[in-house]
């Protein structure tokens, strides 16, 4: 199947970006500036969005490399890319320990001896470690990364609609049998890799044509009314996790129906919000919209064509942003000015980035103009 | 997440003359602390004038030192409601050791309730879950044991959630677990005392400084005040007989 257009869909680039953004502020706590976060107005946040786009992008940049370069020049870019995310894992986890170990030195408050004690592996380091270099070990905010390692990335390259329908049957046994990977000291993944598969491989799958079969379907009337009306179903029920008294008007058969809803293992009620926003999304945002190529969207768009670095730094940065914060000053202004900063930071790094492949690729020497690097080698 | 908390909890301080008695700065909105649901069994524990409470938890109900044990808020919670409860026998009894989890926690439950007998349980759990990063579904499936095994002792049962800890905020995925709890006690029908929130709340006014690295006992110990005074006004509410139940279509 066909790739549908060899022009890169900026409208990828912009809502990755922005689910980066998201991301970056959802990852504070304490944030008075996360109440923009889509989290608060529905059941999905931008995981889901930063997902489903991680799959399309990958679809279509190793699916490109594999008709023209064949198979195993496919492969070996996806294990370098691989390769790419699990330094930058454990790039992030150095970040994370040093803050832990400034934490333990720095902080004793007799309010708070029980939560002292998640500073306790610092005792044994070598088994952290250990199990963080296994992946087994992933601290808060650093469970995202490993979703890069899809091993259905070949099948999809193959062909796309069995590897998505192996992909649906792998969420639905799942969910039948509880599937999970264990994780250190105790439980499993945050986020399971079984349950969250599914919105890779699918956007992997609209990238590999499936999103041509779907448009007559996505644009009618009717799916726009659905969706809205899902939209605003779970508006509602989000607005009573904020004010208990509206709860009572949720009827107990409702209640009982959609809770809990399960970020671990990527609830349906969570995916049916993500289709919805998507819907929406594609229906009032056209692929050639003009704004896309205007100055309003760069910011956004150019974050999103460098996500692996921009996310890693947004990880880094609220770490940073937590420790302003807690040694500085939590006051709301502070904690605008921290995360106007962090984006601006992002966006900054980003260009660089961006900047930086363009010169080097000027001056980079003869290399085969159909190839196009930039994107083949580095952007799922 | 819960920032419109704090704009709400602006508009609504200084009503409730229910705790008007306590310290300023104990006061937070009151909808953090109307129970959702009734403690029939206590009901019936104060018109008999004898109420027994069995404190179950880890090392966020107790303060170190000599005299932590006195300064804790299930002491706490002792002064209240004997305060409030003009003429009724007040006993609070507790089990609590640091590192414990809620299964550990359940499986300590039938001793700790047959030697004691309590009208109610309070039990607070979920940090050292959290710590452990415990599954989500077994630390639910522990919570509705823990309360079915009260249940059949004949104990009314109140949930506490983790505490609220700026610093370790970035290191303790709290969440899943605070919102774990929030579901299990709609399911069952017990009242949770949102430990989190009301601290949180606390933080963002500026009541307490969470956020001071300090050895003193002082910050904490007015904490741990506050928390047994709201537990006591969330406990005497849900045991009212008169008022009709705030969730009573549920």
């Amino acid at each position: 199947m066909a790739p549908v257009s060899t022009e890169r869909d900026l409208r990828l680039d912009l809502f990755r970006g922005l689910a980066l953004w998201l991301i970056f502020l959802d990852h504070i706590p304490s944030n008075a500036v996360n109440w923009v976060t889509i989290r608060n107005y529905g059941f999905s946040d931008a995981t889901e969005i930063f997902v489903f786009i991680s799959g399309y992008t990958a679809a279509f940049v190793y699916g490109r490399a594999m008709r023209q370069h064949g198979f195993i020049v496919a492969s070996a870019r996806v294990l370098k890319r691989a390769w790419q995310i699990y330094v930058a894992h454990v790039f992030l986890l150095a970040i994370y320990l040093a803050e832990i170990a400034y934490v333990a030195s720095s902080f004793d408050n007799p309010l708070y001896t029980e939560e002292m004690g998640v500073l306790n592996f610092l005792k044994n380091p070598d088994v952290t470690i250990l199990q963080a270099l296994l992946l087994k070990f992933k601290p808060v905010n650093m469970d995202v990364l490993p979703l890069w390692f899809p091993p259905m990335l070949w099948l999809l390259l193959r062909a796309p609609s069995l590897a998505l329908i192996t992909s649906a049957s792998v969420y639905a046994l799942m969910w039948l049998f509880e599937w999970n990977i264990p994780a250190y000291p105790s439980g499993t993944w945050l986020f399971n890799p079984f349950a969250w598969q599914l919105l890779f491989v699918f956007g992997a799958w609209c990238a590999l044509g499936g999103a041509e079969n779907l448009s007559r379907w996505i644009h009618s009337p009717v799916m726009i009314g659905l969706a809205i009306t899902y939209l605003l179903f779970a508006f509602s029920i989000a607005m009573t996790w904020y004010f208990p008294r509206l709860a009572i008007y949720v009827p107990k058969w409702v209640g009982d129906a959609i809770y809990p809803i399960d970020k671990t293992n990527l609830d349906v009620l969570r995916i049916m919000h993500f289709f919805a926003l998507a819907i929406i999304t594609v229906a009032f945002i056209p692929r050639d919209w003009p704004g896309l190529k205007s100055w309003f969207c760069w910011p956004a768009i150019v974050c999103g064509q460098h996500s692996l670095e921009t996310f890693c730094l947004g990880v880094f940065l609220s770490f940073a942003g937590h420790f302003v914060f807690t040694e500085v000053s939590n006051r709301v202004v502070t904690q605008v000015v921290v995360s106007l900063a962090g984006i601006a930071i992002m966006v900054a790094v980003a260009a660089l980035i961006s900047w930086y492949r363009q010169a080097e690729r000027r001056g980079g020497g003869p290399r085969p103009p159909a190839a196009k690097p930039g994107y083949a080698g580095g952007e799922p | 997440m819960r920032k419109r908390l704090l704009l709400l909890a602006l508009l609504m301080l200084g009503a409730g003359p229910a705790w008007a008695e306590h310290p300023a700065e104990c006061r937070v909105a009151e909808n953090l602390i109307e129970p959702s649901f009734r403690l029939p069994r206590v009901t019936s524990a104060l018109a008999a004038k004898q109420l027994t409470v069995l404190v179950v938890g880890a090392g966020s109900s107790q303060l170190p030192g000599s005299s932590g044990g006195g300064n804790a808020y299930p002491a706490r919670l002792q002064r209240a409601l004997a305060e409030r409860l003009h003429g009724v026998d007040v006993k609070v009894t507790t089990d609590v050791k640091s590192g414990r989890t809620a299964a550990e926690m359940v499986k300590a439950l039938p001793g700790a309730l047959g030697a004691a007998k309590p009208a109610l349980l309070v039990w607070q759990t979920g940090t050292v879950d959290a710590m452990l990063g415990v599954d989500s579904d077994l630390f639910s499936q522990s919570l509705d044991k823990g309360i079915k095994t009260a249940h059949a002792a004949g104990a009314d049962v109140v949930l506490i959630n983790a505490q609220y800890s700026p610093r370790t905020e970035s290191m303790i995925a709290l969440g899943t677990y605070v919102e774990d709890m929030r579901w299990v006690a709609l399911q069952q029908e017990v009242p949770l005392f949102d430990r989190f929130s009301i601290m949180k709340l606390w933080g963002e006014l500026g009541t307490f400084d969470l956020y001071s690295a300090t050895k003193k006992l002082d910050i904490a110990e007015r904490v741990h005040d506050c928390i047994g005074r709201l537990l006591a006004d969330m406990v005497i509410s849900a045991a009212k007989p008169e008022e009709p139940p705030i969730n009573g279509s549920r």
